[in-house]
């Protein structure tokens, strides 16, 4: 109790140093603030599903594309908050197609598909925008400050890390749990696996669309080759990762420091960019398999092992 | 004899060329112990599986109560109240074992959850003889444990109708003792239980009725005292080298 009653004291705290920082910060300061809240929330998003069912999706690009398009394609004809509602929807309707029809595949295979989808939806975007449209790029001009962007993302950011721990206290999670076990015991203790693994692909979804539009009016301009950029999915998979993607914290804590990496790589070596973080992502994948949170755990686990099994040995001489 | 809860008729099963289970018939009646006999793949796992929905028929129908289970997911059909164990136990091996008996708590059909799924999960623990072993890791417990906790969670689903594969197997003779009065009690409380087992001792002692099946047919019903005599399945028996 103690211990719960601390961690939420620090939350609060920590919420409300940030939700002060753009009065403290400069444009730059800022700037990397919400490109640091907004993959701190795509990977704890990431995390609360793929983390939790072992299911790697690629696909978080697609969502994230199509909440920064709803915002460019309605921005001038809805109200704000009507935007953000309907860029919410269509993120929902995708996750709800793709789940219901690939949520059956297993392992590598969903890997491959989520990330033919994402392709597959740049193309679509692409084509109807050229065909269409008739143009290739949107512009987006609203009258969003940094600082509004800012506090929308950390809001959300703040929302995502609540519904995670309150899932995994509830029959959701404990269902999460028995399904990364056992799916056959799941489904005989009256699981339904499937409608269980939809909800959480949907509600992960959701919150990665909403990245998507609220980042949306940053650019100004964008285009698909811009907000369909699936680093952005290798981006947050790797984060993930290295926190330890079944834990709350961990891909938040994951994000962090790959994220002020990965800014101060692309600044001083763009022309090696890529290559440098596909060594990392190897690295992280062999060296910390289920991120350094679980690599520490374990090393103090075998510690107190060790100390224990010393009196035992002890005990049993006579 | 009292109505029958669960009505397996014509019941198949296909593995390619393979026919596991064929034309298979036979009645669980309620509030009784059922053997389901026969040697070493006969199919008696495979009508188990077809029952709890791990498998669907090839052909025929499987009925609780009038409900047709045939053709059901393996959660709708928990959800109507068939809960069952694995031959080869299945344990939730990253829950502890409370967690286990908890998962079964929460899901089924009135479920439960919070302080009074805990109580009620530590009482189940204690009715199959582990009690206050809740917080340890399930995939500590010794093999015996182990089943023990998967009867547990069989049980904390209440089922209508439970299936319990080999579930005595591998105890030693005063496990088994131990093992058999357990069940017997579950009858006592109006658990109606169908019952796949070899050891001939606790076949004898639980169940009222028997289904002997050999390669993938029903060979013998009815009381297990007389289907046990019956000539037919002493040669499956002797024939199979598995008495
Ligand atoms: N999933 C499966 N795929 C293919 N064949 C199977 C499958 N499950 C069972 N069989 C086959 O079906 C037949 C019946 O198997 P089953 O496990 O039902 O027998 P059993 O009566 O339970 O035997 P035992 O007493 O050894 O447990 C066997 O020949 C087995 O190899
Ligand atoms: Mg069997």
């Amino acid at each position: 109790m103690m211990k719960g009653a601390f961690v939420w004291a620090i939350f609060a705290l920590t919420l409300a140093v940030l939700a002060a920082a753009p009065f403290f910060l400069e444009a730059y300061g800022l700037g990397l603030l919400i490109g640091l809240l907004g993959y701190v929330t795509l990977a704890s998003a990431w995390g609360l599903f793929s983390g939790r069912t072992g299911y790697v999706s690629l696909a978080t690009v697609a969502f994230f594309g199509v909440g920064a398009y709803a915002v460019a394609a309605l921005n001038e004809v809805l109200p704000y908050p009507l935007v953000l509602l309907v860029a919410a929807l269509a993120g929902l309707g995708l996750a709800l197609a793709v789940g219901l029809s690939t949520l059956r595949l297993a392992g590598v295979y969903f890997v491959i598909f989520t990330f033919g989808l994402a392709e597959l939806v740049r193309q679509l975007v692409t084509w109807y925008e050229i065909n269409v449209t008739g143009t290739l790029g949107r512009y987006i001009f609203m009258d969003l400050g940094p600082e509004h962007i800012y506090w929308q993302l950390l809001a959300l950011a703040a929302a995502t890390l609540f519904i995670t721990w309150r899932i995994d206290r509830s029959r959701l999670g404990l269902a999460l749990r028995v399904i990364a076990d056992d799916e056959v015991v799941a489904a005989h203790l009256g699981i339904d696996l499937a409608r269980t693994k939809l909800a959480l692909f949907a509600l992960s979804s959701v919150i990665v669309t909403l990245v998507g539009a609220i980042q949306a009016p940053r650019w100004t301009y964008i285009e698909p080759a811009i907000v369909f950029n699936p680093t952005v999915s290798f981006l947050t998979l790797v984060m993930a990762l290295l926190g330890g993607a079944s834990r709350l914290w961990g891909p938040a804590l994951g994000a962090v420091p790959l994220f002020l990496l990965f800014e101060w790589l692309s600044a001083n070596f763009p022309n090696h960019y890529s290559i440098l973080l596909g060594l990392l992502f190897i690295a992280i994948v062999f060296a910390l398999p289920k991120g350094v949170f679980a690599f520490a755990e374990m090393h103090l686990k075998t510690r107190g092992g060790e100390k224990r099994i010393v009196p035992v040995e002890a005990e049993s001489k006579p | 004899m009292t109505a029958a809860l669960l009505t397996v008729s014509s019941l198949s099963k296909r593995f390619g060329g393979l026919v596991a289970v064929k034309n298979v018939s036979f009645d669980v009646a309620a509030g009784e112990i059922t053997g389901l006999l026969g040697p070493n793949g006969s199919g008696k796992t495979t009508v188990l599986n077809m029952i709890s929905g791990s498998f669907k028929p090839s052909a025929g129908a499987i009925e609780l109560a009038g409900a047709r289970l045939s053709g059901l997911p393996a959660h709708k059909i928990a959800a109507l109240g068939v809960a069952r164990t694995f031959q080869l136990v299945r344990i939730l091996p990253s829950l502890t074992v409370a967690e286990n008996v908890l998962a079964a708590l929460a899901f089924r059909r009135e479920r439960l959850w919070g302080v009074e799924a805990k109580e009620r999960a530590d009482a189940l623990l204690e009715e199959v003889g582990l009690s206050g072993r809740g917080r340890e890791s399930a995939a500590d417990l010794t093999y015996i444990d182990q089943k023990r906790m998967e009867l547990a969670r069989a049980l904390a689903a209440e089922p209508r109708l439970l299936l319990l594969d080999e579930w005595l197997a591998g105890l030693n003779p005063g496990e088994l003792r131990v093992g058999i009065d357990l069940i017997a009690g579950l009858r006592e409380k109006g658990v109606t239980i169908l019952l796949v087992e070899h050891v001939m001792e606790a076949v004898r002692a639980l169940c009222g009725r028997a289904v002997v099946m050999n390669a993938g047919v029903k060979i013998a019903e009815g009381n297990t005292a007389k289907v046990l005599e019956n000539p037919e399945v002493v040669q499956a028996y002797l024939g199979g080298e598995d008495a």
